[in-house]
């Protein structure tokens, strides 16, 4: 059986890693390349890099990081942050990345999904969206607005409608971000998740939230998410990766044993 | 020498790397009349399957695969290199391929989320060299929308249920196929590596 995948985040700036809370605070998590291989021995079922940077310097060093961690950790590897043009992301391919996670760039123009897709197929375009709910009256169903350069801008496009034509476009898979739990440790916002489950073909993965293991059940569970994605819990060793897939074992959820 | 044929279509360092890392001379091969002196040889790719037989056509690799298979020397195919072994497929139009073994390559049935993309286990079912050591019900890491169908039950290594049982792993003699990336399925993966390594 498909088992739902544990995804640790490594935001990287200056070549250290770093914690995002609500997008903007900082506070330094370590080596990224020990961090990786140490993700790596406890089971994580991939690894994704993002370069908080955004800037032509941060992509260097991320790539730099991505090249020394493929060289001995041997699962896949995603990069996202900053991608702009097409050229960026046969780049990153190139360097030695299984994934590219587009942002900003795909509200900016569309047509670099569409491209990257025929060109290096779909199942390295991850089609990354930032969202922030938006109020709505008690009886209305919930919406969600997309976010860009960081979640800083917001862009008037209905979340449900624009990850429609992310994977019209061809990305393989969407992660989902929630600026308003980022950070926060207070879990998943479980209604985006199963909303946009149920909506497209593609897998989703939960970002943004991850408190407790507990949050991580949910979201994989009520949230039918097929991957939860989680930074600051990790760095921070509040869990290991092994407590998190003996939690969500433990509960019949079907997740890739960790080696001894 | 493992040789890793480039024929455009994919992310094929990481798999040099994993031989290379496991303390095994690999190399990728751009230009088909390279491959002179490699006693394994490694098919993956990425891309779709009537673009990738395309370019193996173009760039004479079907005749160098066909001779190294007679050869009775070892041939690995990965994830599209598997489904290219088969005979044909219906992704996009209906194209023949390799034909290394019989079979046919169709889409996922919408009922399930496509691509299939994760870690998902194998059922083992015909013995092979090629699985020494790896368990009944191993996790390997899995991303398509496509999958093989083997006309003969003994072609068929393992399966692997994903909204219908297909074939994960193909085999026969020499000629050996795995859906999934060993070269990103960890461990276990490079367990897989090193059996097909070590084969004579």
């Amino acid at each position: 059986m498909l088992a739902k995948r544990i995804i640790p985040c490594l935001d990287v700036k200056n070549g250290r890693n770093v914690r995002g809370v609500r997008f903007s605070a900082d506070q330094d998590a370590g080596d990224p390349v020990e961090l990786a291989t140490r993700y790596d021995q406890e089971g994580a079922d991939e690894l994704v890099f993002y370069d908080i940077t955004a800037s032509s310097d941060g992509r260097a060093i991320v790539m730099d990081l991505v090249q020394e961690v493929s060289e001995r950790v041997f699962i896949p590897l995603t990069v996202g942050g900053g991608i702009r043009t097409f050229a960026d992301v046969r780049e990153i391919l190139k360097g030695g990345a299984d994934k590219v996670s587009i942002n900003s760039a795909a509200v900016h123009t569309p047509d670099i999904i569409t491209q990257s897709a025929e060109s290096f197929g779909s199942q390295c375009i991850v089609g990354a969206v930032d969202v922030l709910r938006l109020e709505t009256a008690a009886d209305e169903p919930p919406r969600w607005e997309i976010h860009i350069n960081g979640g800083r801008k917001a862009t008037g496009l209905d979340a449900l409608e624009w990850v429609d034509e992310l994977v019209d476009r061809g990305a393989g898979e969407l992660v989902l971000n929630s600026i308003d739990a980022d950070g926060t440790r207070d879990g998943y916002d479980l209604e985006l998740n199963r909303a946009v489950a149920r909506r497209v073909d593609v897998p989703i993965v939960a970002s943004g939230g991850a408190g407790t293991t507990q949050h991580i059940f949910e979201v994989l569970t009520e949230g039918e998410a097929n991957a939860a994605l989680a930074a600051s819990i990790f760095h921070f060793q509040v869990y290991s990766i092994p407590q998190v897939k003996d939690f969500l074992t433990d509960r019949g959820v079907v997740v890739r044993p960790y080696a001894a | 020498m493992i040789a890793v044929i480039d024929y455009g279509m994919g992310n094929l360092r990481s798999v040099e790397k994993a031989f290379q890392y496991l303390g095994y001379e690999a190399q990728i091969i751009t230009d088909a009349s390279e491959l002179t002196d490699a006693h394994h040889l490694v098919l993956p790719g990425d891309a779709a399957f009537g673009d990738a037989m395309r370019n193996l056509r173009e760039g004479g690799w079907d005749q160098r695969i066909d001779d190294h298979v007679e050869g009775g020397r070892p041939f690995l195919g990965i994830c599209v290199g598997l489904q290219l072994m088969f005979a044909s497929s219906e992704e996009m139009g209906q194209h023949t391929g390799l034909g290394l073994l019989p079979g046919r390559c169709v889409r996922f049935p919408n009922s399930e989320k496509v691509p299939q993309i994760g870690w998902n286990q194998i059922t083992r079912h015909t013995a092979s060299p090629l699985l020494e050591g790896v368990e009944d019900g191993s996790f390997f890491y899995f991303v398509h929308s496509y999958y093989v169908q083997a006309e003969n039950d003994d072609d068929q290594l393992a399966t692997t249920d994903y909204g219908i049982e297909y074939t994960s792993i193909a085999g026969r003699d020499n000629v050996f196929g795995v859906q999934f990336h060993p070269e990103k399925s960890q461990k276990i993966g490079l367990k897989l590596l090193t059996n097909f390594a070590t084969l004579n």
